[in-house]
């Protein structure tokens, strides 16, 4: 009697895995989202799938490194992806990523500003395979409290006055950013030597640095655990929301303008899903609902004007004019040589 | 009859091993001797030996040495006064002992940075009774400090268990025979112990060469430990290889150290369970 009860038991239990496994579907099928975390608003998910019942299955990643390997290796088979500019391109080298079908995507062009898609050409140069989602620039987050005088240079990074109360971005493109336009390059340098000068540069910097983190930044400069931070635009304004002591500036030698775009690859199995997703997300009361919710600047023009307070409609730090800037720039891929070589670099700077 | 019944109840969890035990690993040394043409190499495995590697394995080791010793002179006497209890009180006190590792690891770790940071919960404390600040947060203290935390409990139950098995009977006859205390703890008690502390060893400073965690967020990622290297190969500089490669170099280091528990502890006394 005892074993059929148990028989009975684990029976149940693996139907029930299964059925877990099992890809159930809406009624229209589903599409598969790979993007950012805490990119978009789940509200948004669920509004989508109401209107049009198809089901969204939502995966989330941490770095376009993480998520490039599991793209090209097809193990799973997404049918949007968010990536960055320069991944972009490197998926497009690699021939990882499909055409899109405009005409199934007419909130894209009609909502996203002209100078959104004019610098996706650097890495999209037909504007054939992506449509963008979020913007914004990296800069410095300073506490007005702690920092004296006007904050305008990457220079306060290397200013012992503040040792042991600056953060840097602790990944390897986000730091030698920095260091190359401290030092005048650009940020693309492919340079042996200009390299090895922004390598120096952020072992000198390394004693006057609290931490090396990604997201926390965030955190930590609203708790005033640092007074000076190198930040994503997007989070300065909910850190300012919370910390009302912080200011974000865009440093004169210039800086990183980033867009993370929406693609679809090669193996995606539902594209028109794909693209109905794409086009539900252009739509201004969505990328508005977005915007509100991750604070990253939307390129979404029309969502822009939706916006109701002022201050956010015409923050400088959302949505500069980016005119002002000189030596503003946008990550390209390098080739793999290049990125094995800033790896090793950036190895020999965490070391030290 | 019974035999072949017992080895068919082991099926679910060889197959468990082979999916989830075997195949990883065989992916991990298939990656680890390869280069990206998918020819045979040993550069990955021979990369431990350059500076940067080098000295990030050397930290490692160090530091959980550092913190496995710490961990076994926390963990002695806590273990003995706990066997030295009678059933009723000591089964409360090992539940307490094990009840912080049914909150996830990451939030415990977490939990440390809030408390020990510049404007934490623990210098808060301290500037409000007028004593100096606690300034260990992002340095090799810290990090210690985490290690210890949080696998401390694998180094009290393993010695707890080989001593609550000790019969009584042994340290009464030495007692009998004219030994004191102090004689009997070290010829006694103490070796018959050593399996529950060979195996508490083991089951610290392997976690704790390995952690990439703890340094990330107790050392503010700037002391560069081997698992921060073989993560970051993995998550950001996208080079399975080399840090698959690294892996094998590791792997070394925990057979060394299970093939020392193995002499040791023949009998598997010192098993948790």
């Amino acid at each position: 009697m005892k074993k059929i009860f148990l028989l009975t038991l684990c029976s149940a239990i693996l139907l029930s895995l299964a059925g877990c496994g099992g890809s159930s579907g809406g009624e229209n099928g589903e599409v598969i989202v790979y993007n950012w975390g805490e990119y978009l608003d789940p509200e948004t998910i669920a509004l989508f799938e109401e209107e049009t019942g198809i089901k969204v299955i939502y995966d989330e990643f941490e770095t376009n490194e993480i998520m490039y390997p599991k793209v090209e290796a097809g193990a799973t088979e997404y049918d949007v992806i968010c990536p960055s500019d320069y991944m972009i391109q490197k998926m497009l080298e690699n021939d990882l990523l499909t055409e899109l079908d405009f005409n199934n995507i007419p909130n894209a062009k009609a909502n996203i500003g002209t100078q959104y898609w004019e610098s996706s050409k650097e890495f999209d140069p037909e504007n054939k395979y992506s449509v963008p989602y979020c913007w914004g620039t990296v800069g410095i987050l300073y506490n007005k409290t702690m920092v004296d005088g006007t904050v305008d240079s990457w220079g306060i990074l290397w200013d012992e006055t503040y040792k042991d109360n600056i953060l840097m971005q602790d990944s390897v493109r986000d730091a030698f950013m920095v260091g190359l336009k401290l030092n005048g390059f650009s940020m693309n340098s492919t340079d042996a030597g200009e390299l090895e000068t922004a390598k120096n540069s952020l072992i000198q910097q390394k004693p006057l640095v609290q931490a090396y983190v990604v997201d926390q930044v965030r955190d930590k400069m609203i708790g005033n655990e640092a007074a000076i931070g190198v930040i994503y635009s997007g989070e300065a304004i909910y850190t300012q929301r919370e910390n009302p002591d912080l200011e974000y500036v865009i440093p004169k030698e210039g800086t990183n303008v980033w867009i993370d775009s929406w693609v679809i690859p090669k193996n995606a199995p539902n594209k028109e899903n794909g693209e109905k997703f794409i086009d539900f997300m252009c739509r201004p009361e969505i990328a508005l609902m977005n915007f509100e919710f991750i604070t990253y600047s939307t390129p979404n023009e029309a969502a822009r004007e939706l916006i109701e307070d002022d201050d956010i409609r015409n923050s400088t730090i959302a949505f500069p004019d980016l005119s002002q800037y000189s030596n503003l720039e946008t990550f390209q891929y390098l080739g793999e040589d290049a990125d094995r070589l800033y790896n090793d670099l950036w190895k020999e700077v965490k070391s030290e | 009859m019974k035999n072949s019944r017992l080895k068919l109840l082991s099926s679910p969890y060889i197959v468990w091993a082979a999916i989830f035990i075997i195949v990883p690993l065989g992916m991990v040394f298939y990656y680890g001797l390869t280069d990206k043409t998918g020819a045979f190499t040993m550069e990955n495995v021979i990369a431990m030996m350059s500076e940067e590697h080098a000295k990030a394995l050397w930290i490692s080791l160090g530091l959980s040495l550092v913190s496995t010793a710490v961990c076994f002179f926390l963990a002695y006497p806590l273990a003995m006064i706990l066997a030295n209890m009678n059933v009723s009180q000591h089964s409360f006190i090992v539940l307490i002992f094990i009840l912080p590792m049914w909150m996830n690891f990451l939030l415990r770790t977490l939990a440390w940075q809030t408390l020990l940071e510049k404007t934490g919960v623990i210098n808060n404390v301290l500037s409000f009774l007028h004593l100096p600040a606690l300034n260990i947060i992002n340095t090799p203290y810290a990090i210690i400090l985490g290690m210890v935390y949080n696998f401390l409990p694998f180094m009290v139950l393993p010695i707890y268990n080989s001593l609550v098995k000790i019969d009584p009977n042994v340290v009464n006859a030495a007692k009998d025979l004219g030994a004191n205390n102090i004689q009997t703890f070290f010829k006694i008690t103490l070796p018959l112990s050593i399996p529950g502390i060979i195996s508490g060893i083991t089951m610290v400073f392997i976690p704790a060469l390995t952690t990439f965690v703890i340094s990330k967020l107790l050392g503010g990622s700037k002391i560069l430990l081997i698992g921060n290297v073989i993560e970051e190969e993995f998550t950001q500089a996208g080079n399975w290889h080399l840090g698959s490669g690294l892996s094998i170099v590791l792997m070394i280091f925990i057979l060394i150290n299970m093939a020392a528990s193995a002499v040791f502890d023949k009998d598997g006394e010192g098993g948790l369970l």
